[in-house]
């Protein structure tokens, strides 16, 4: 089961000296829950470490890309000065990360705004596409997980398994470009591009973001009702069930009482790990479809080597991405019966 | 390996992936007209003579397919194979040796698998100068996190297998134990997994192309190609989705041979792991 976590404890293994090991057999919750926590906040600082330090190692000087032909050393000079470019590594980075802990991005070289303002207006928007997919697609595909192993091996399930394993295998962008093809150019029933404003409402909105929503649904489903499928069929193999099996009670009792309970945690797993998946989606989807959202905003931002912006997005995509799976793993950890009482 | 254990979804896999590679290798012969030569009109319909009509700029739609199969073709293998000796030998060395190499680098490892592959690779290229090396450097390096996880988990369990403590208690060394005692039993998982990440390598230079931050025109490949005609959608054109269409149909064909290699070692295994 841990070996499909996203990021697997430290603690494990190592041996934990005396007062901690009395306060994990204690509480092995609890304690549990504290590590995985700590180790969150440390791979979200590690994180923001490798997103500042890989842009500023890697070479190219941005002074010199920026000016271009009128690259006099004077000229770099002044710019190095202007975005204090000419101050030890270190001191921008612990500069830098004080601005960010006070929601400070710093401002655009391109456009000269501040990165944190449309951070703010585009997180929103990015938030509510990802949402309404995954609003869709997780019921839908545990569904289908779950109707795949009740006729496993039939029918259904080979072509589940079939179609979902072409699924997995096309680009977001075939996949967008296909659907605005179909219900934009030969059955207009939705707009193009799916661009929204601040003053629509929330429903406009929603009318607006069918077809990226639907993408990201499409693109997200098959795997997650993939890893849906092997995760309750591995604990159906397990000894217990065969138990429940030969005790003779029935199928929907095993299931709900037995099965259910440790399908829980690598469902949430699963859960958890494609939602993660979907905030990468996103950015694709976004350059598609045209939508003022976060990944086009760095995407923008990456091709015109504006570093700050694509630093301030780089943190909050990682910092999403890590939360997510914190929550994951503290979401199983709880729905682990075997760590509720105290050995 | 019997010919007949080949199960027809692999059958149709594999001539996938063989169509698109004598495309590649073949690609100078097969193709009709040159790469970037303008023959008629921007997005000629299909005719005669030009069998998938013309792209954006009025090149022939069927001859950048197949020198564009070269070019996503060439990428992924090569930022695939690197990826995998990467990932191999330092998760086979960090397993083998224990210790602080191997929680130094499972750490590392760890923290670079905290952040989004696709959003690791925009912050780098941000950075980095745009060329081929660079890109399939980057596509390796960031690939090689998710082999070195499985051949760290593969490994665990081999080295502490006794013909392994027999190869120790010889005197071998490190990369002895590594190539010679390690990789030929991990190697079945590995081929899949291989295919596996060939597949993902395909996606992902595709993305990056299309997203205007991989291979730089006018040099054809499909993700590149996509993004070049995704303007003709809205009339209507479908250019953009052919090379679309290529880059599922051959992700299609790998992940296919890859299900059934993976079946057929589940059932070596006597079905272990279902």
């Amino acid at each position: 089961m841990t070996e499909n976590q996203p990021v697997t404890s430290a603690a494990g293994k190592a041996p934990v000296p005396g007062p901690l090991a009395v306060l994990r057999a204690r509480f092995p919750m609890g304690s549990r829950i504290g590590e995985r926590f700590l180790l969150g906040i440390g791979l979200l600082f590690a994180s923001s470490v490798l997103i500042f330090a890989g842009i500023e190692i890697l070479p190219g000087d941005f002074a010199e890309t920026y000016l271009g032909q009128s690259a006099t050393p004077q000229a770099i000079a002044n710019l190095s000065a202007e975005f204090g470019l000419d101050q030890p590594l270190v001191t921008r980075y612990f500069d830098w990360l004080f601005n960010v802990l006070h929601g400070d991005f710093g401002n655009s070289w391109a456009s000269g705004q501040s990165v944190s303002t449309q951070i703010a207006d585009r997180l929103g928007n990015s938030l509510i596409l990802a949402g309404a997919a995954a609003i869709i697609a997780v019921p839908l595909a545990v569904g289908l997980g779950l109707l795949a192993v009740l006729y496993r091996d039939r029918l259904v399930d080979r072509l589940i398994n079939l179609i979902s394993l072409a699924a997995v295998s096309l680009p977001e962008f075939f996949v967008a470009y296909l659907l605005i093809m179909v219900f934009v150019v030969q059955h207009p029933v939705t707009a193009f591009p799916a661009t929204v404003y601040d003053s629509m409402t929330l429903l406009e909105k929603l009318q607006t973001i069918i077809l990226p929503v639907a993408t990201l649904v499409l693109v997200v489903i098959a795997h997650m009702m993939r890893m849906t499928r092997a995760a309750i069929i591995n604990v159906m193999a397990s000894a217990y069930m065969e138990t429940a099996e030969l005790k003779g009670i029935g199928a929907l009792r095993a299931i709900v009482k037995h099965a259910a309970p440790n399908a829980l945690a690598p469902i949430i797993n699963v859960v958890a790990l494609n939602l993660a998946y979907l905030i990468v989606g996103v950015v694709v989807v976004e350059v598609v479809f045209v939508y003022p959202g976060m990944g086009q905003y760095m995407v923008d931002a990456v091709t015109v080597r504006d570093l700050p912006v694509v630093q301030g997005c780089g943190l909050v995509f990682a910092a999403i991405y890590i939360l997510l799976n914190m929550t994951a793993d503290i979401l199983s950890i709880l729905a682990n019966p075997r760590l509720r009482h105290p050995r | 390996m019997n010919i007949r254990s080949v199960s027809l979804t692999a059958w149709i896999g594999m001539t996938g992936i063989a169509i698109a590679v004598i495309a590649a290798a073949f690609a100078p012969w097969l193709a009709p007209y040159g790469e970037n030569q303008v023959v008629g009109a921007p997005w000629e319909a299909a005719s005669q003579a030009f069998p998938l009509g013309l792209d954006n700029l009025g090149r022939d739609l069927l001859s950048r397919m197949i020198y564009g199969a070269r070019m996503t073709l060439f990428v992924s293998f090569c930022a695939t194979v690197l990826s995998f000796s990467l990932g191999v030998v330092l998760s086979f060395v960090a397993a083998v040796t224990r210790g602080f190499v191997d929680m130094g680098l499972s750490r590392l490892n760890d923290l670079m698998m905290s952040i989004p592959t696709l959003i690791f690779a925009l912050i780098v290229l941000a950075a980095l100068p745009q060329n081929l090396a660079v890109l399939i450097g980057v596509m390796a390096v960031l690939d090689s996190t998710r082999v070195f996880r499985l051949g760290r988990a593969l490994a665990g369990d081999i080295a502490v297998m006794d013909f392994v403590e027999a190869a120790r208690l010889r005197g071998e060394k490190t990369l002895w134990i590594v190539f010679r005692e390690i990789l030929p039993n991990a190697m079945t998982p590995l081929l899949a997994e291989f295919g596996l990440r060939l597949a993902f390598a395909v996606l992902f230079i595709s993305t990056l192309s299309f997203l205007g931050l991989g291979i730089q025109p006018p040099t054809a490949d499909w993700g590149g190609m996509v993004k070049d005609n995704k303007d003709g959608i809205i009339f209507g054109i479908s250019a953009a989705l052919v090379p679309g269409a290529a880059i599922a149909v051959l992700t299609i064909s790998i992940n296919l041979v890859v299900d059934w290699l993976l079946n057929r070692t589940s059932s070596l295994k006597g079905g272990r792991g279902g």
